[in-house]
């Protein structure tokens, strides 16, 4: 066989992978694809023309996203409300677990049983704490009562869910952040902090000193995958704030049911309220594509 | 850098005398004997416990408390709940009388037996699907391609989006009259086909769509396990004349175990816990007839049918379910010093 052949065989080859490679891209961006120009289309365009072909200048409208955003827009100030607290408390409480189960100096004989409950935490279905969640909430924490001073000031008592949702997702995400971190601080050099305590620097000092001015690029991949996280959960949306009529409705909540009437389904709305309401995620993951990987991977 | 040797060299020339302090903190006198009986205390717990036990509790403590209330002390309490028979609008359970009774029913209940099926099929078919996709999807990144980062974004971009959103997709994409899907089968004069409303057809539906949503994570764990082959791997491979397919077959992807065992165990748990992506579909506590899992049933019957014990014992056996995948899980971590 001559280099020339062998040289033909490999670019048949590599040319069969690139078209493999962008007929999956296709299918991969179909559905966000046909959704997106669906949502552009008028009603009787959504129903009359192919679901894939982009809005003709008759056919086109922005009419869905101006209802979609009209309807969601509130949702989107209440879900960041409590996604960004969330999502940095939750970070913080990882990084500090991790920092005191992984760098610190005790015997790994009792650390590895405490590891083992932040790990399996990470995987317990929700469905078998929601139930005492509820009750936590209702009888041993009532945060609405506790709270009459700030209804007083005239603060929808719908909020308290906003609240709940805080604590709650800080506490279930603190297992993931702690074994993110975790596995970071395994791998970083301990020759500083080990100087630095044996010249007598408190372990305060040298988490704030030393490991968490080198935890920057792990709190980017952290913050990222948390607050996407977050963000996009329905389950605790639905049982601490439960209706989306309700003042303090996050997104989620609000497109669940966006679109559906007695009549049918406007999937224009829908799809348009589906975009609106991913825009923050995506964005994210558009800015910052290689530590959402990072996170999902580890 | 330079604030921190400056710093350690000020701590350095303050130390003093006492060497028995561990902490390195300040100094509590001149005479030992005056150390308070809570220094000793600490210093008999950290000869237990280790050298920095004590001082690393602020640490780790709070973030263990909150984790262990809220999940751990929270399936304690569900499984009492679940031993009573507290239902209907009353504030709190009655803990007085505890028996088994919401597990019988449980065991007799004809849809909680379908919704145990159904997330067992779910469990499986998804996650081999999912796995086998995403490891397609991994070769044929690893081959050296060019634009390998955009390829890779895209497919993992599905994952970044809530299920809420891509079930809103999905619906369209499986609409009986004007979705792409009906109309690609079309032009092989196959169907319509009413993907949700028929319950045959529905819960493959589903995982097809959420295998879309998820192979790129599992592309993406792959991807991470192959850069980890030596190259000379691939190399020997090839001297011994193996063509590509049976090399990655024999060599390479025997290779990928625990990258396998790590995805599928996260693709296992999630497909247990499933919720978000079939109540979207219907916007109802109610998923469309066919593919009610453990999961939605759960849900359904506390905050639905507020029958609340009994959706606590579904709970339990959904825990356990989880359990089973995770206990193992971490058997094989502690036994390869991984945890």
């Amino acid at each position: 066989m001559n280099a020339n052949n062998l040289r033909r065989r490999v670019d048949t080859g590599r040319l069969g992978l690139y078209t493999l490679l962008i007929a999956l891209i296709v299918l991969y961006l179909t559905p966000i694809e046909t959704g997106l120009v669906t949502s552009f289309k008028t009603s009787s365009a959504i129903t009359g023309t192919a679901p894939y072909t982009p809005p003709l200048s008759g056919n086109a409208t922005l009419e869905k996203w101006q209802i979609a955003i009209d309807a969601l827009l509130r949702g989107m100030g209440n879900s960041l409300l409590y996604a960004v607290p969330a999502t940095i408390i939750s970070a913080f409480f990882g990084s500090i677990a991790a920092y005191g189960l992984t760098i610190t100096n005790w015997k790994m004989r009792y650390k590895l049983p405490l590891l083992a409950l932040f790990v399996a935490g990470i995987f317990i279905p929700y469905q078998a704490v929601l139930v005492p969640l509820s009750q936590f909430w209702a009888q041993i924490a009532p945060l609405e009562e506790w709270l009459s001073f700030v209804w007083a000031l005239g603060v929808n008592t719908d909020y308290v869910g906003i609240l709940e949702l805080i604590i709650t997702h800080v506490a279930y995400g603190i297992p993931i952040c702690t074994i993110l971190f975790r596995s970071y601080y395994k791998n970083i050099s301990t020759e500083m902090v080990e100087s630095a305590r044996l010249n007598g620097a408190t372990l305060r000092r040298v988490y704030q000193r030393i490991v968490f001015p080198l935890s920057t690029p792990m709190f980017a991949v952290v913050l990222i995958y948390q607050f996407t996280q977050i963000w996009n959960d329905l389950l605790f949306t639905l049982i601490l704030v439960a209706s989306e009529s309700s003042a303090a409705a996050p997104v989620v909540l609000i497109l669940a049911g966006l679109g559906q009437s007695l009549e049918g389904q406007d999937f224009g709305l829908r799809m348009a309220g589906a975009f609106f309401a991913a825009l923050p995620t995506l964005g994210v993951y558009i800015m910052f594509g290689e530590e959402f990987a990072e996170g999902v991977a580890t | 850098m330079s604030r921190i040797s400056d710093y350690l060299n000020r701590v350095f020339s303050d130390r003093t005398a006492d060497e028995t302090r561990t902490d390195g903190g300040v100094v509590a006198g001149e005479d030992r004997t005056e150390r308070g009986s809570a220094d000793r205390l600490f210093d008999r717990i950290n000869a237990r416990f280790g050298d920095d036990f004590v001082e690393s509790l602020p640490f780790w403590f709070p973030p263990f408390f909150l984790v262990g209330l809220f999940v751990y002390g929270a399936i304690l309490w569900n499984l009492l709940i679940s031993l009573t028979d507290y239902e209907g609008f009353a504030q709190a359970p009655d803990y007085s009388n505890l028996d088994f009774e919401m597990y019988v029913r449980a065991v007799s209940d004809s849809g909680t037996v379908d919704a145990a099926l159904n997330t067992i099929i779910l469990l499986v078919v998804f996650t081999l699907a999912t796995l086998i996709v995403g490891l397609g999807l991994a070769i044929l990144i690893d081959r050296g391609i060019r634009f390998e980062n955009t390829f890779r974004t895209i497919y993992l971009l599905p994952m970044s989006l809530s299920f809420v959103v891509t079930a809103q997709f999905w619906l369209w994409m499986y609409n009986y009259n004007s979705g792409i899907v009906n109309l690609a089968f079309g032009t092989f004069g196959i169907g319509p086909i009413d993907w949700i409303g028929n319950q045959q057809i529905v819960l493959w539906a589903v995982i097809f769509a959420l295998m879309w949503q998820f192979s790129g994570y599992a592309m993406v764990v792959y991807l991470a396990g192959l850069r980890a082959i030596p190259n000379e791997h691939y190399e020997a491979a090839k001297v011994d004349g193996a063509s590509t397919l049976k090399m990655y077959w024999r060599v390479i992807i025997p290779q990928l175990k625990s990258a396998t065992i790590g995805a599928a165990v996260v693709l296992m748990v999630f497909a247990l816990k499933a919720f978000d992506f079939l109540y979207s579909l219907t916007a109802n506590y109610r998923p469309p007839n066919g593919a009610d899992i453990l999961a939605t049933k759960m849900v359904r019957e506390a905050y639905s049918n507020q029958n609340w014990a009994y959706a606590a014992a579904i709970a339990i056996i959904l825990f356990f379910m989880a359990l089973s995948v995770i206990g193992p899980y971490l058997t094989y971590q502690y036994r390869r010093g991984n945890l």
